[in-house]
C-alpha cells in the first residue's frame, strides 16, 4: 500500500512535468469493499493508459451524504473533474444552470449511441439533445432471492415466482421461518413496490404512472391489486425485525427467511458468504413474472471547467469510462452490469447472466429516478414507510395517498 | 450591572471594538442566514435556491405531510421527557454526589464521561446494546440459561423460563423505539447537567445548611424549600442548554435508528435534512426549519420577558 502511494505520488510528480497531464479529481461514494476495488480500476486505467492522474475524492456514507457535498463544491465555484451521480433527473438543474459540462462532443466521437444499451441509459443523460454524462454500470432492482435452506426446511419447493412464494409462506411460518425477509427502512420498502409493478403488470403501466402521472391509473384496479399484494408482503415480513438490506439479505443467506426482493447489488452477500447460486440460492429476475428490468444505474458527470486542458482530460476520462476493457473490470468486481452490449462476460455467474440476457433482449424500462423528480420520490417514500409501520393502514388508503402523489409529481 | 451613565457607550473602547468581529458575524451569519432561509422557504426552490415566490404553498404542504406530524409527535414526546428525567435525574445524581462521599472525583468523572462521546457513537453503542440479539435481551436471556419456550411450555413459576422469555427489544418496536432514543440521549446527557446542578449546590452557602439544621428541618425539605429557589439561575442555564440539546436532535437519531422501525423516530431536524438534501427541495426544507425556529421563540419570547423584565425591575 505504501509502496503504491509513494509511487503514484512520484507518478504526480513526474506527471506535473508534462504540459498535457492533469490531475483529475474524481468524487464518489463508492466505498465498501467490493465499490472500492471497482473504483480502483478505473483509477488504474486513468494512470496507466493516459498521461493523467486520478485524484481520488471517496466521500464515505450513501450518496444522500456525498450530493450535498459535490453540489455545494460546484455551485461554490471550486468544481471537480468529475464526480458520480445516479444518472436521471438529480442533475437536471444543475445542467439547467450550466454548471455541467456538454459531453456530446465527446459521446459523438465515441459513437455512445451506437454502443451503450440499453439506449435508455444515454436517453437519461440526454437534455434537449445534448448528452451530459458518461453511463458506467448498471443495477436492477427487480429480483427474489431465495434461500434454499428455508424451504428443505419447510418441506416444501423452492417457489418460480411470486404467487407459488405467496402460497408457500403458510408452510414456512409453520417452520418457524420469516417468509419475506425486508429491512424497515422507506428504500427497501418502496424499491419492492417499484419492483412488484413493473413485475406483476405489464410494463406499460409502470411508464403510464410513473412518467406520463396518469393519476386515474393509478387509482385504478391494476394499481390495487399491487397494493394487495404488497399488504400481503406486509404481512409476510412482519417478524423480519431488522433495518439494514444486507441484515435481511443475511436472514436468506442463514436460511432463516425465506426469501427478499433486493437489488442485484445482494448477490455480493452471497458471493461472500460462499453460496452457490443455482446450489443455495436462486435468483428470479422479474419475480419469476415478467423478465424486465427497470435500467438504473450510476453514471459520471463532469462540471464545466474555464482550464481547457482540464477539459480536454475530461474528455478523455469519459472515453475511458466506456471503454470495454475499463467496463469489463469495473462491473465484475461491482457486481453490476455493463452499460454495452457488446461486450463479453463470460466471467459473470448465472444471476448476472440472467440479468445480461434480459438487458440483451431490450425488456429493459427507466428507472423512476429518471422519471421523477427526487422530491416526489421523498414523499411517495414516505408513504410506504407508513404503510408499513402501521398496519392499520389499508391497501386501498395507500393507493390514494400514491396516486395523490403521482397527480402531484413533476 | 452598574447604574447607566450618558457617557457608557464610549466606555471600554478596546474591549468594543475587540467585540466587532463576533457581532458582525452573529449578524451577517446567525441573523442574515436565518433571514434567507425564512424568505426563500416562500419559494419554490428545488436543487438551487432561487426567488420564485409561491406564497404559503410549501407550508401546506408540510402541514398536510403525516410524516412532518409524526414528527412533531414524535420531538413532544422526546422533549418533555427529556426535560423532566434530565433535570430530576441530573438533581438527584449531584445532590447524593453533594453527600460529603468518598471518591466523588471519581464517581463524578465516570458520570460525566458519556457526555465526552458524541452523538454518534453513543447512538452506535445504544443501538448495539438495545439489538436482541446480542445485546442487552440477550444478556439477561443467556442468565436464565436462553431455553427455548417450548421447553418452557406448562412449567409454571421457574425463573430461568422467565429469564429466557423476557422481552427487551425498544428499537425494534415502533410504538416505543423513541423511549429507546431517550434511553441513549439521557445516558449521554444527565452527566452535564449533574455536574452544572453539582456546581450549583456548591454555591450554596453552608450556614444556610447550618441554619435549616438547628431550626431542625429535614434535610429533604431544605432541598426543596430553599435550596432549590436559591438555584434558579443553574436551572435557567441547564433548562437553555437542555432545550436547545431536544430542538437540534438529528444525529443521534440517524445513527441510532434512522428514523425507523418505519417512522417511529422520525424528527423534524431530519424532515429538514431529507428534504433539502434527499428531496433536493430546498423550499420544503426551509419551511419546516423555519417551523422549529417559529417553535423556539414561541418559548423563548416569554421566557426572555419574564426573566429581563424582572431583572430591569429588579
Amino acid at each position: 500500500m505504501t509502496i503504491r502511494s509513494i509511487l503514484m505520488a512520484g507518478g504526480a510528480v513526474c506527471a506535473a512535468g508534462y504540459a498535457s497531464a492533469a490531475e483529475l479529481e474524481v468524487m464518489h461514494w463508492w466505498t465498501s469493499g467490493g465499490e472500492a476495488a471497482a473504483v480502483a480500476e478505473l483509477a488504474d486505467a486513468l494512470n496507466e493508459r493516459t498521461e493523467h492522474t486520478w485524484v481520488d475524492g471517496a466521500i464515505a456514507g450513501t450518496g444522500q451524504t456525498a450530493r450535498p457535498i459535490m453540489i455545494s463544491r460546484i455551485t461554490g465555484g471550486d468544481p471537480m473533474a468529475a464526480f458520480q451521480f445516479n444518472h436521471g433527473r438529480q442533475a437536471e438543474e444543475l445542467i439547467e444552470a450550466g454548471l455541467l459540462r456538454d459531453m456530446t462532443d465527446v459521446a459523438e466521437a465515441q459513437g455512445w449511441k451506437d454502443i451503450v444499451n440499453p439506449p435508455l441509459l444515454l436517453d437519461a443523460c440526454t437534455v434537449d439533445g445534448r448528452i451530459y454524462c458518461a453511463p458506467i454500470s448498471i443495477h436492477s432492482w427487480q429480483w427474489l432471492w431465495l434461500s434454499h435452506k428455508a424451504y428443505e426446511d419447510a418441506g416444501i419447493p423452492v417457489p418460480t415466482n411470486w404467487a407459488e412464494f405467496v402460497n408457500a409462506a403458510p408452510a414456512l411460518e409453520a417452520a418457524g421461518k420469516v417468509p419475506l425477509a425486508m429491512g424497515q427502512q422507506g428504500w427497501q420498502q418502496n424499491g419492492a413496490f417499484q419492483v412488484m409493478m413493473i413485475s406483476l403488470l405489464p410494463k406499460e403501466v409502470y411508464l403510464q404512472v410513473y412518467r406520463d402521472k396518469d393519476a386515474e391509473k393509478a387509482r385504478g384496479p391494476e394499481v390495487g391489486r399491487i397494493f394487495q399484494a404488497l399488504a400481503q408482503a406486509r404481512e409476510m415480513s412482519r417478524d423480519s425485525r431488522v433495518q439494514d438490506w444486507n441484515q435481511a439479505t443475511n436472514m436468506v443467506i442463514t436460511g432463516e427467511a425465506g426469501g427478499q426482493i433486493m437489488g442485484d447489488w445482494a448477490q455480493g452477500e452471497f458471493q461472500l458468504a460462499g453460496l452457490v447460486a443455482g446450489e443455495d440460492y436462486t435468483c428470479l429476475p422479474g419475480l419469476g413474472g415478467n423478465p424486465t428490468l427497470q435500467a438504473g444505474g450510476d453514471a459520471f458527470y463532469f462540471p464545466a471547467l474555464d482550464d481547457p486542458e482540464m477539459t480536454a482530460a475530461q474528455g478523455e476520462l469519459a472515453a475511458l469510462l466506456l471503454d470495454p476493457q475499463t467496463q469489463v473490470a469495473f462491473n465484475l468486481k461491482k457486481g453490476s452490469l455493463p452499460v454495452r452490449g457488446d461486450i463479453d462476460l463470460s466471467a459473470a455467474n448465472e444471476c448476472m447472466q440472467k440479468g445480461l440476457e434480459i438487458l440483451a433482449s431490450g425488456e429493459a424500462v427507466p428507472d423512476v429516478a429518471q422519471l421523477i423528480s427526487a422530491d416526489s420520490l421523498t414523499r411517495i417514500e414516505d408513504v410506504f414507510v407508513q404503510f408499513f409501520a402501521d398496519e392499520t393502514i389499508t391497501a386501498e388508503e395507500a393507493q390514494e395517498q400514491f396516486a395523490a402523489l403521482i397527480e402531484d409529481a413533476d | 450591572m452598574a447604574a447607566s451613565r450618558p457617557n457608557q457607550l464610549f466606555r471600554n473602547k478596546s474591549a468594543k471594538i475587540a467585540a466587532i468581529p463576533m457581532i458582525a458575524t452573529a449578524l451577517v451569519v446567525f441573523l442574515g442566514g436565518t433571514i434567507w432561509t425564512v424568505a426563500h422557504s416562500f419559494t419554490s426552490s428545488k436543487l438551487l435556491p432561487k426567488w420564485d415566490l409561491v406564497g404559503l404553498t410549501q407550508y401546506e404542504r408540510l402541514w398536510g405531510t403525516r410524516r412532518w406530524l409524526i414528527s412533531i409527535e414524535n420531538l413532544m414526546i422526546y422533549g418533555v421527557c427529556m426535560l423532566v428525567f434530565c433535570f430530576v435525574i441530573g438533581f438527584v445524581l449531584a445532590a447524593l454526589m453533594d453527600q460529603k462521599i468518598r471518591f466523588e472525583n471519581t464517581f463524578r468523572a465516570i458520570i460525566l464521561y458519556p457526555y465526552a462521546l458524541s452523538f454518534i457513537v453513543t447512538g452506535l453503542v445504544w443501538q448495539w446494546i438495545l439489538n436482541p440479539e446480542f445485546g442487552l435481551q440477550h444478556v439477561i436471556r443467556s442468565l436464565g440459561g436462553n431455553r427455548p419456550p417450548a421447553e418452557c411450555e406448562g412449567v409454571g413459576l421457574s425463573l430461568s423460563c422467565w429469564l429466557s422469555g423476557i422481552e427487551f427489544d425498544p428499537l425494534y418496536n415502533p410504538r416505543i423505539a423513541i423511549y429507546g432514543i431517550l434511553i441513549a440521549a439521557l445516558w449521554q446527557g444527565t452527566g452535564l447537567i449533574m455536574v452544572l446542578m453539582l456546581a450549583g449546590l456548591r454555591g450554596i452557602d453552608q450556614e444556610i445548611w447550618r441554619a435549616s439544621r438547628v431550626d431542625g428541618i429535614p434535610a429533604w425539605k431544605t432541598y426543596l424549600f430553599v435550596v432549590i429557589p436559591m438555584m434558579r439561575p443553574v436551572f435557567v442555564t441547564t433548562l437553555v442548554l437542555i432545550g436547545a440539546a431536544i430542538v437540534k436532535v438529528y444525529d443521534l437519531i440517524v445513527a441510532q435508528t434512522g428514523g425507523g422501525p418505519g417512522n417511529a423516530t422520525e424528527m423534524p431536524a431530519k424532515y429538514v435534512y431529507d428534504y433539502m438534501f434527499g428531496g433536493q427541495n430546498l423550499g420544503q426544507g426551509f419551511a419546516a426549519s423555519t417551523m422549529m425556529l417559529l417553535a423556539v421563540l414561541i418559548v423563548v419570547i416569554p421566557w426572555a420577558f419574564m426573566e429581563f423584565g424582572r431583572k430591569n425591575r429588579g
